[in-house]
């Protein structure tokens, strides 16, 4: 019922002033209780009601902004002397001393608490009551849990400059992990703004507000590496293509800088510490297209050089850019090189020739690889992170890697091997996202995949007990992780079934690649065969162009011929059906389907004269 | 008197895992000490502060209740803290 109140106005009254004017209160409307509708309801008994009896919560958020916290220590000077004697004072302190100890009420208080000192005492010394029970029986009891593989995050390092850039390489500090270096720069093509900072960081992971200390290089450093032999000498590759290593005893400025004559003409993408008896080799590789081997005393000239020149010759035009290097410190003699154009090169060091040193190539990535480790248990099995996939490969096999994931929606941009588990590795993905693959649990998706940040995760290093991890991403934000005990302890029987995987894997691929092998031998042979053949009949040798038109001119001609035939029996047909009527018309139909077959034969033989493989059994006919 | 005290501290130095004794007085100087004098400084500076603090929470939470021994124990060792009677 809708409630109305109508007025009614002149026309000639619109306008006019308000006079306003009391009076009393008039009753409009007014809805009286209707006892008749209550009988559409009925009395709810019993009714539910939840009360809770507990302290009313609410929840509220504080965020506050970002508070710069220092460490610092106190020096405690002695104390608590009366006014009158002076501390330094030998002698009168120990007056004091012996004084204070002929008091009786000290002696007294002595003797009390020396009682109970004794007693806790003998009671240490009694059980040990912080005995670990059940040690032994810890690393089984692991194995049995089904715990979901997780990983959190620990501490968020952020870039302290104003302008920020992609923090490019991590590295742990080789003895006790309680350092990260990390590299930054900006790699985009001529992108850097002109206020961008050089500098790059070595942070504490306890102390993610201020980095421990700052490396002033001249130009953004791309890669970083500790010495593991010597924690205090880093080595960094910049963008302008030198080298220049750290001491970080002696302060932020480079030790020493290569010159800039006999460096790299391109960002230095990787450098790595070689095994050696002075423990000062590194090699460094570059898109420029060479890996120069420095001694990082004599900073001047490179010792060694090699242009990754596919054709072996030499020649830097032809040289592939590399963008990863990898060497093992138990396998001295071969390093490998990932290159830009998605090839690895697999070299050797002690090839007496240059053209020796570039062993093989294997190729099968679209894009530039971006890393490339062996697996840390099984040395000739190798990990590369390229485009947007990941794949594993057997140094056996050149054709092909012998697993691989499948095509990611974002680009690959870096992973590693996790160092304690054979079966696990880690990438990072353009989109922010960490994926941790355990092949041994599945191989179509990663064990675990992990949303760390909006902006592309450019690099990540696995700390060596394989607990905790570093990923860098675009903004310069290095995320400190902790995986899941599940996924950096060893399972049992993991090394066999690991061992098992890549074999069987390997296998098929050698199977595969035989088979191709075999298949183009016989295409080359009957290649051969054809044109020997050839060789026999007049028109001497045919390329195979000429072979193709030559088939097909005939095979249209014989096609004219059979159409015309059929068109002249239609004819004839035609003319013997108007003569004998309508009952041959099955007939006709008939034949005329049959003809059809013979179209489609003839139509599918076409399809064969096409392929190369079949021209030649035409020539037969 | 001063010898039974010298025989206890002897005493106690000589069971099996003590590392050394430090007594310290009510002002905080430290009387005798069998470790170097810059530990001997650190120890009795921080005791003391740690000391009234864990009283103080014993007395909080029941008034009739004092501290009568307080063990600290860290990944490398253990400090015993045993703090004198106050007499009115």
């Amino acid at each position: 019922m809708e409630i109305v109140y109508v007025y009614t106005k002149k026309r000639s009254e619109f306008g006019r002033q308000c006079n306003f004017s009391d009076r009393p209160a008039e009753l409009h409307v007014d809805i009286l209780p209707d006892i008749s509708l209550a009988a559409n309801f009925t009395v709810r008994d019993p009714c539910n009601v939840t009360v809770q009896c507990a302290e009313e919560m609410s929840e509220h958020e504080v965020n506050t902004e970002r508070f710069e916290s220092e460490s610092r220590g106190i020096n405690h000077v002695e104390g608590g002397w009366p006014k009158d004697l002076n501390p330094e004072d030998m002698e009168v302190t120990i007056r004091y001393r012996k004084k204070v100890e002929k008091d009786e009420h000290y002696q007294n208080t002595i003797m009390q608490i020396a009682g109970l000192m004794e007693h806790c005492c003998k009671q240490n010394n009694a059980t040990d009551i912080y005995q670990e029970f059940f040690e032994e029986e810890d690393d089984e009891v692991v194995e049995e849990s089904e715990e979901q593989p997780s990983a959190k995050t620990i501490n968020v390092f952020r870039d302290p400059n104003e302008v920020k850039r992609t923090a490019t390489s991590l590295c742990w500090h080789p003895d006790g992990n309680h350092k990260l270096a990390v590299a930054y720069s900006s790699l985009e093509f001529q992108r850097a703004p002109n206020d961008m900072s050089f500098d790059s960081y070595i942070w504490d992971i306890e102390n993610p507000n201020k980095p421990e200390m700052t490396l002033k290089p001249v130009s953004p450093l791309v890669c970083l590496e500790y010495n593991p032999k010597d924690s205090h000498i880093l080595v960094g590759g910049s963008y302008n293509g030198q080298i220049a290593y750290w001491d970080t005893r002696k302060g932020s400025q480079p030790a020493e800088m290569s010159t800039i004559e006999h460096s790299h003409r391109d960002p230095v993408y990787k450098v790595i510490w070689l095994q050696s008896k002075t423990g000062t080799d590194i090699f460094s590789a570059s898109t420029d297209g060479q890996v120069l081997w420095w001694d990082i005393r004599k900073m001047s000239e490179p010792f060694e050089r090699l242009v990754l020149d596919p054709s072996k010759k030499g020649n830097l035009d032809n040289a592939l850019g590399a963008v990863s290097l990898e060497f093992e410190t138990t396998m001295p003699t071969k390093f490998m090189v990932g290159t830009e154009q998605g090839l690895v090169v697999s070299c050797n060091r002690k090839a007496k020739t240059p053209a020796e040193k570039i062993v093989c190539t294997y190729s099968g990535h679209h894009g530039p690889i971006y890393a490339l480790q062996r697996n840390p248990f099984f040395p000739k099995n190798f990990l590369t992170v390229a485009d947007w996939t990941a794949r594993i490969w057997s140094e056996d096999i050149k054709e092909s890697s012998i697993m691989w994931t499948k095509y990611h929606m974002a680009h690959l941009l870096d992973g590693c091997w996790s160092p304690v588990r054979p079966s696990v590795f880690f990438t990072v993905k353009m989109d922010g996202t960490l994926d941790v693959w355990d092949i041994l649990f599945k191989q179509n998706d990663p064990t675990l995949s992990l949303k760390v940040c909006d902006e592309a995760l450019c690099s990540i290093r696995v700390q060596d007990n394989g607990r905790f991890l570093g990923c860098g991403s675009q903004l310069g934000t290095t995320t400190l992780l902790e995986v899941s005990a599940g996924l950096c302890t060893l399972q049992k029987n993991e090394k066999a079934m690991v061992s098992e995987m890549f074999e069987r894997e390997t296998k098929r691929e050698k199977i595969l690649e035989a088979r191709h092998r075999e298949m183009r031998l016989k295409e080359r042979s009957r290649s051969e065969q054809s044109r020997e053949d050839e060789g026999k009949e007049a028109d001497g040798e045919e390329s195979t162009e000429e072979l193709v038109a030559r088939a097909e001119r005939e095979f249209f001609d014989i096609m004219e011929a059979e159409k015309k035939k059929e068109w002249n029996e239609e004819r004839q047909r035609e003319k013997v059906k108007d003569e004998k009527g309508v009952c041959e018309e099955k007939d006709f139909q008939e034949e005329h389907e049959t003809n059809g077959i013979a179209n489609a034969e003839l139509v599918s033989y076409s399809d064969h004269v096409r392929n190369p493989f079949y021209f030649h059994n035409l020539m037969y006919f | 008197m001063t010898a039974e005290v010298e025989e206890t501290i002897k005493r106690i130095q000589s069971q099996k895992g003590v590392q050394g004794i430090i007594i310290v007085n009510a002002e905080g100087i430290p009387i005798k000490s069998t470790l170097d004098n810059s530990s001997t400084v650190q120890y009795a500076g921080n005791v003391h502060q740690l000391l009234m603090k864990a009283r103080g929470m014993v007395r909080d939470i029941d008034p009739q209740n004092d501290l009568t021994f307080l063990r600290v124990r860290s990944k490398k060792n253990e400090i015993m803290i045993a703090p004198g009677v106050k007499t009115i």
